[in-house]
């Protein structure tokens, strides 16, 4: 099966990240950002027949396409909620363009976000049942922080098996920054980074700092999917949707063969056989990136640098916008912020910027081709996506 | 004032029926796993099923208690603040010599001295009159 071109996001919606809801709702946010998106795909509320929502991590409730569908007025003919954790962005792309390809609608808006604060994010959930999860059982007793101590054993495995240095990984979040400069959008816009900052901020999880850890806030994004008719009549030039991959594996990284190898090596290459393009076509790299060590994982297990040489790649790269390879242009979620399930939206939003030419400053020059990785869990659940503008 | 001993505030597991073998066995200052009898692999954590052939015949066994560090990381800030006495304290998986691996925390040692594939052994952390906690020390 193939879904090259079976598909084009249109248009998206953003809200610029903020450190906490000032009194917004998750489902206020939601309704402006999908209102956005679609005026952006130059469509009307009765054009949207699909619907494909992401959970919010701080909100309890279900069924949220109805939800949405019923403040928004909309009568999805599918929807659903994607439950890939950081990867459910990426997830959708994919899972709105098979939809449309088969009959079932022809044009699917795909929401994500969260009001939310770190307090809200790290506060504990309440619980309705007894819920005899693996993971409550075997690991919660020994006092995990959050997902921060798996991708900390991720990184000082990774350290040991490849001789990787915390400077290298500090090298990720400084372009990163310096491409958040170029974005007023950015949560940390114009607070320029250094690596002896990031190395001098403080061990959170060892071998983690800081500064090499994402930022829980409030924020949201949201894209319209269209069939290959409804493209043609847009506001903006359709970003084709050229390739997708997908692979996962559990939750828990004890029972992961190896932690310091992610299903990426599946999703990505199927991804780039799908698009008929190889690496060295990618114009921009927009990848996931909730810690440094998840770039840096990234950059190998794409096949970007040879297993275990993310470190030196690092270092020989240029990450920014004017760089040689530009990565995550709108600061990433380490500099962004990331709001929820919005933050692994934020790779495919500005993915679809960069290549339909309206990402000012950090515009990088004739961007045709992007790879967009999304993460889930502890480097558990993978999407990668090859999309690509005419 | 009371004389009662503080309270345990920290999560507790909550053992299933197919997980209580294990537990039980902590509770006793012993560690049991579950080896497949079709495939031969030992399991953990407990199932009703090996995650390696599907069989539903599975076994307790009495394992070594050895292993190895296969990585660490030393938590210096607690996001549940019953652990905040703790800090910095040492979560890490363990390899076990029988092959599955197990996450613990690596005690009665500093911090500082814990290093990937360091040899550990383990014990056996009482910390309710009902429930043992398995953690690894070096060997």
């Amino acid at each position: 099966m193939t879904l090259k071109r079976a598909a084009a996001i249109t248009g998206i919606g953003e809200m610029k990240p903020t450190r906490s809801p000032d009194g917004k709702s998750t489902l206020g946010i939601w309704t402006d950002v999908s209102r956005e998106a679609i005026l952006d795909a130059g469509l009307s509320l009765g054009d949207i027949d699909g619907l494909l929502v992401g959970q919010p991590i701080t909100e309890q409730a279900q069924m949220w396409p109805s939800i949405l569908g019923e403040y928004l007025g909309i009568h999805p003919r599918y929807g659903n909620i994607v439950d890939l954790g950081g990867a459910s962005a990426a997830g959708m792309v994919w899972r709105a363009a098979a939809a449309i390809d088969e009959g079932l609608c022809r044009a699917v808006l795909c929401v994500t976000g969260e009001a939310s604060d770190v307090d809200t994010f790290y506060a504990p959930r309440p619980r309705r049942s007894v819920q005899q999860l693996p993971f409550r059982e075997f690991e919660v007793p020994y006092g995990p922080m959050g997902v921060n101590s798996g991708y900390a054993l991720i990184a000082q495995r990774h350290m040991f098996e490849y001789g990787t240095t915390s400077r290298q990984l500090a090298k990720i979040a400084v372009d990163q920054r310096t491409n958040a400069c170029a974005n007023p959008d950015a949560l940390f816009y114009g607070k320029p980074l250094t690596i002896e900052d990031v190395l001098g901020s403080p061990l959170i999880v060892d071998p983690l700092h800081l500064l090499e850890i994402v930022r829980p806030c409030t924020g949201g994004a949201a894209f319209v999917v269209v069939s290959p008719d409804l493209a043609k009549e847009g506001t903006h030039p359709p970003v084709w949707l050229l390739g997708a991959g997908e692979s996962s594996r559990g939750m828990m990284l004890s029972q992961m063969d190896s932690i310091t190898a992610s299903p990426i090596a599946e999703a990505a290459p199927k991804a780039f056989e799908m698009a008929g393009v190889s690496l060295e076509d990618v114009d921009l790299l927009s990848v996931y990136d909730c810690y440094t060590i998840t770039v840096l994982i990234t950059l190998e297990d794409a096949g970007f640098c040879p297993k275990g040489k993310g470190g030196p790649f690092v270092e020989e790269h240029d990450f920014t916008w004017r760089g040689d390879l530009p990565l995550n242009t709108h600061g990433g979620q380490l500099s962004f912020g990331q709001p929820g399930l919005a933050g692994g939206m934020s790779h495919v939003t500005e993915a679809v910027r960069q290549l339909q030419r309206r990402a000012g400053e950090r515009q990088v020059k004739d961007c045709e081709i992007s790879f967009v990785n999304g993460n889930g869990g502890i480097m558990s659940e993978q999407v990668s996506l090859v999309l690509g503008v005419e | 004032m009371t004389d009662a001993p503080a309270q345990y505030q920290k999560p507790l597991p909550e053992p299933s029926a197919i997980s209580a073998p294990f537990w039980d066995g902590l509770r006793a200052g012993e560690l049991h796993l579950q080896r497949c009898l079709e495939c031969e692999r030992h399991v953990f954590y407990p199932r009703s099923v090996c995650p390696h052939c599907l069989s539903n015949r599975l076994e307790w066994t009495a394992a070594s208690g050895r292993g190895r560090v296969y990585s660490y990381t030393v938590v210096r800030r607690a996001m549940n603040p019953a652990f905040a006495v703790d800090v910095p304290y040492v979560f890490a998986i363990v390899e076990l010599e029988e092959g599955p691996r197990v996450t613990t925390n690596i005690v009665n040692c500093l911090s500082d001295e814990v290093r990937v594939d360091m040899p550990v052994k383990a014990t056996y952390d009482n910390v309710t009159p009902e429930t043992a906690l398995l953690k690894f020390e070096p060997a």
